[in-house]
């Protein structure tokens, strides 16, 4: 039921936000350096952090409850206990794989 | 109307609901949520292992073909995909006919649109003659 919802909450964050901000991406990276520059900064923004940070865990919670639903649609893992197994699994995957990938960027790169 | 008990398990289903493309979203939902799978940790993957992401390197990686390709199928599954999602999430939680007919319209619309101008962004990075 929670997983279900988060599902929903993460994919629509990523297709209006997440598709909002690389469609901002491309075109600013289209216009050249200084509408670039723009990107960079609000990116570089703790609030732009946040969302970056936010889409991330939305990605890693989409894809993995999506896979759960794939499995799902092929008629398999409907056991009481391997369902709940498989659906705190796309939770704690989403939370580690989202920190992983930010102790990367700020750990690698800034 | 009743059928009663003689009706064939068909007859009685049939003329309930609404029939329409029920199928082919259902399915082209899935297709794309898996071409998504790998063109999406490819996007992350190759933002987290590109050198910098200033404009320069970014504009080489995506005039690649290996970087340009993608990222085209990329910016065209996840408009479709995501158009896709929020017609489910609209027809399941706006239950008066005419607000979810304006809605998904507007949906749609903001979908082709997005993805066009998505699109042109990337057809100027790509074949562009500055930077």
């Amino acid at each position: 039921m929670l997983v279900s919802i988060l599902h929903r909450v993460a994919g629509s964050g990523l297709a209006t936000v997440g598709l909002g901000i690389l469609t901002w991406w491309l075109v600013a990276l289209a216009r050249g350096p200084e509408a670039y520059a723009t990107v960079q900064q609000a990116a570089a923004h703790p609030l732009g952090l946040v969302v970056l940070i936010g889409l991330t865990w939305a990605f890693f919670q989409h894809l993995l409850s999506g896979i759960r639903h794939l499995v799902m649609d092929s008629g398999a893992g409907f056991e009481l206990g391997v369902n709940k197994t498989f659906a705190v699994l796309t939770i704690i995957g989403a939370a580690l794989l989202t920190a992983a990938t930010w102790f990367w960027i700020l750990g690698g790169r800034a | 109307m009743s059928l009663g008990n003689s009706a064939s398990p068909l007859g009685k289903v049939r003329g309930i609901g609404s029939g329409h493309h029920g199928g082919d979203h259902w399915l082209t939902e899935r297709a794309t949520s898996i071409a998504l799978l790998l063109l999406g940790v490819w996007l992350l993957a190759s933002l987290l292992f590109l050198p910098a992401l200033d404009v320069r390197t970014l504009t080489e990686w995506l005039r690649a073909p290996s970087g340009g390709v993608p990222m085209v199928l990329f910016v065209i599954t996840a408009f479709r995909h995501g158009l896709d999602g929020l017609k489910v999430v609209v027809d399941d939680y706006v239950h008066d006919e005419g607000n979810r007919f304006a809605l998904n319209l507007i949906l749609l619309f903001a979908a082709v649109g997005g993805g066009a101008l998505a699109l042109w962004a990337l057809a100027k990075i790509i074949f562009g003659v500055n930077g």
